[in-house]
């Protein structure tokens, strides 16, 4: 039972960490290596509004949100949209959006160091909190929680509406939704903006039970980076489930086996993945 | 003008200006001690160094240029500092030290950030006659690198002593009967984790101790409520990690989650910050680290006032002032030898007492044997209750519960 709450806790964390870089990459194509830092900033934020006007980061989070999404879109359409352009095929595009993203992470952390060089350490909701018997800490849970309610919004927003249903087109094939009336240039932009706030707000939860800085980003784009694709790129449910799947082995490994090991099995599990089924999960099969 | 033009001639200027300012920096050189300092600003080791290393390094050149600068034969000159960032990667180190050396021609080097940088660099800086007071460095082969290296000097002791510094207090507090013999002992599977258990093994054994459970977890773990979980179901008395920043943070948390109910609590690397006694407060009443300081000397109390005032954060209750230190001993130096000879000042420094924040330092075969090895928060500092050579250790006292 123990193993089960904290591994699901576990994979909500995760979940927070790679259901914006599926969006990103899965819609608007875009394989952002700056995943990790636009989360950083989201912890940057609440950490900064915590230390100095006491601010909860569960208010800070309707801040970093639109912040993060106008930012993201900015980005988008200024930084990458040039690229988008000048692609010849999805290949080019992703070496691209490759190079400059992860250029623009080095200008994020150089940014972020400036304001606060040293950790983001402060205590929110640290409390113990038991469930069914088990404690956990009442942060994590809520993290959690706001994962799901994450999830679930977007999950029903792509699935639910008629905007969702323009961006899921897209994720299938741009050039087919040009071709039934979609603007793929808008919904991208959206897609992305989208992404990116989902990421900083993730990253403005994990803040409050996991100490952060300024240069650390790069570990949450590899772990992020690892759930989409075992998920299953461009399908929200896929990169939900990995993070669950990833969130209950590492901690059952890490309970019964060693902790030692949890890193090498989440290896393993992502190794198995890639070699029987190597569209993810959820993933299609490419034509 | 078209873009391509105008990113040139936007290139152009900017080299024009780099070149100003160029020969401006020699025209001056002449009148300053440039001293090179490479250290992590970005990468995993920069939350670190930017508590510990550079707010030191940063206040003694103010506090130095403040007064006029060092006094040489030739008259004060100002200290010029030239900061590299090596974003916590061995070869960017190694480049920004080389071209510190060569390109701007610095008179003396700070030693780096991290005991493996400071190895590392350690032939470089012996090749070009360099001497290093290394701070943050802690190793057991201490002894076997000042050997080979001359120029290289040690001042916040080796693993055994550090690890001796814990069973000291440990075997203290089960003579008082305050706790019994079960230790668990868990540790960050890098190479400073790793030396620290495997020399913490056999002393806590030796010493009586048993080690009811002993795990390892990889740098970065996010959760690690499954290791607290498994420490309190060993059911000890004292409880010990070797951990590093963003993981001594997160075993205390989920100690006090967990309420780990044990008389000796222990974390490592960072348990020593300002942020760690900001994030907890009363909670962490009692927990031990590695470090400590005595802030009721008068030097040490007025250095900790500069810091804050002059850097605008809080030195850390460890290294910071061991750093501060070896920033003294190095101007101390190379005033008494009244020139940027390195090899005088590397002669002196092996054969002379300094006047330090930490009281008097002497380098014995090149290590000095003055450093604090255990701290214990109590209301809200956190004082040194183990030591090698320093007076001012307090009574430590038994944890009393996460509240």
């Amino acid at each position: 039972m123990d193993i089960i709450i904290s591994g699901l806790l576990l994979g909500g964390t995760y979940a927070l960490m790679a259901m914006g870089l599926n969006l990103q990459y899965g819609v608007a194509r875009i394989m952002n290596l700056a995943n990790g830092e636009m989360l950083v900033l989201g912890a940057l934020a609440a950490f900064t509004f915590y230390v100095s006007i006491q601010l909860s980061p569960l208010l800070t989070m309707f801040i970093v949100a639109p912040a993060a999404f106008l930012l993201n879109w900015l980005i988008y359409r200024f930084l990458l949209r040039p690229l988008v352009r000048r692609a010849k095929n999805q290949g080019q595009l992703e070496v691209d959006s490759i190079l400059a993203t992860f250029g623009m992470s080095f200008a994020l952390v150089g940014i972020m160091v400036s304001i606060q060089g040293g950790y983001f350490t402060y205590s929110f909701l640290a409390d113990p909190f038991s469930i069914l018997g088990t404690t956990v800490a009442l942060n994590r849970l809520i993290a959690f929680i706001m994962a799901v309610i994450i999830g679930l919004a977007l999950y029903l927003w792509l699935h639910r509406s008629r905007p969702g249903m323009a961006v899921r087109a897209v994720a299938v094939s741009s050039d087919a939704s040009k071709l039934v009336g979609i603007n793929v240039v808008r919904v991208s932009a959206l897609a992305f903006a989208l992404g990116g706030a989902i990421t900083a707000v993730g990253g403005t939860l994990i803040s409050t039970f996991i100490t952060l800085d300024a240069s650390i980003g790069v570990i949450f784009t590899m772990k992020a980076l690892i759930i989409v694709i075992m998920g299953g790129v461009g399908d929200i449910r896929g990169a939900i489930i990995a993070a669950a799947i990833l969130g209950l082995v590492e901690t059952a490994v890490a309970s019964l086996i060693d902790p030692g090991l949890t890193l090498a099995a989440a290896y393993l599990i992502f190794l198995l993945v890639l070699l029987f089924r190597p569209q993810g999960l959820f993933g299609r099969r490419a034509t | 003008m078209n873009r391509r033009n105008f990113v040139a001639a936007a290139a152009k200027t900017v080299a024009a200006a780099g070149m100003a300012a160029l020969l401006a920096g020699t025209a001056l050189a002449a009148d300053t001690i440039k001293l090179g300092a490479v250290a992590p600003k970005t990468g995993p080791l920069a939350g670190g160094s930017t508590v510990t290393h550079w707010p030191s390094i940063q206040l003694w050149v103010k506090q130095t240029n403040d007064k006029g600068g060092l006094t040489l034969k030739d008259g004060q000159k100002k200290i010029e500092l030239i900061e590299y960032d090596d974003k916590t990667d061995p070869g960017e180190h190694i480049k920004a030290v080389q071209r510190a050396i060569t390109q701007d021609e610095v008179d003396f080097l700070i030693a780096p950030y991290g005991t493996g940088f400071n190895v590392a660099v350690a032939p470089i800086y012996a090749k070009y006659g360099y001497p290093q007071i290394a701070v943050t460095s802690i190793s057991d082969l201490v002894g076997e690198l000042t050997e080979r290296y001359p120029g290289l000097f040690f001042t916040l002791g080796d693993t055994t002593s550090f690890v001796n510094g814990v069973k000291d207090i440990l075997v203290k507090m089960r003579d008082e009967g305050t706790i019994g013999n079960k230790i668990a002992m868990v540790n960050v599977a890098d190479a400073f984790g790793i030396e620290l258990a495997d020399v913490a093994r056999p002393i806590f054994t030796e010493a009586g101790f048993d080690i009811v459970y002993d795990k390892s977890y990889p740098l970065g773990t996010p959760d690690l409520s499954p290791v607290v979980k498994g420490a309190k179901a060993a059911n000890p008395d004292a409880f010990v990690a070797w951990s590093y920043p963003p993981d001594t943070f997160a075993i205390t948390e989920q100690a006090a989650i967990e309420d780990l109910d044990v008389k000796a609590f222990y974390t490592a690397v960072a348990t020593a910050f300002p942020a760690y006694g900001g994030k907890f407060g009363s909670k962490i009443n009692g927990v031990l680290g590695a470090g400590g300081v005595n802030p009721d000397t008068p030097a040490i109390a007025e250095y900790r006032k500069a810091h804050k005032e002059i850097t605008g954060q809080e030195a850390d209750y460890w290294a910071s002032a061991n750093t501060y230190a070896s920033m003294q001993i190095l101007g101390q130096a190379i005033e008494a030898v009244g020139s940027t000879d390195r090899e005088a000042v590397t002669q002196y420094l092996k054969e002379n007492e300094f006047d330090t924040i930490m009281g008097p330092i002497v380098f014995d075969e090149q290590i000095s044997n003055r450093f604090w090895t255990v701290g214990q928060w109590q209301d809200g500092v956190f004082r040194g209750v183990a030591s090698s050579n320093i007076d001012g250790a307090v009574p430590v006292i038994a944890k009393p519960g996460w509240e």
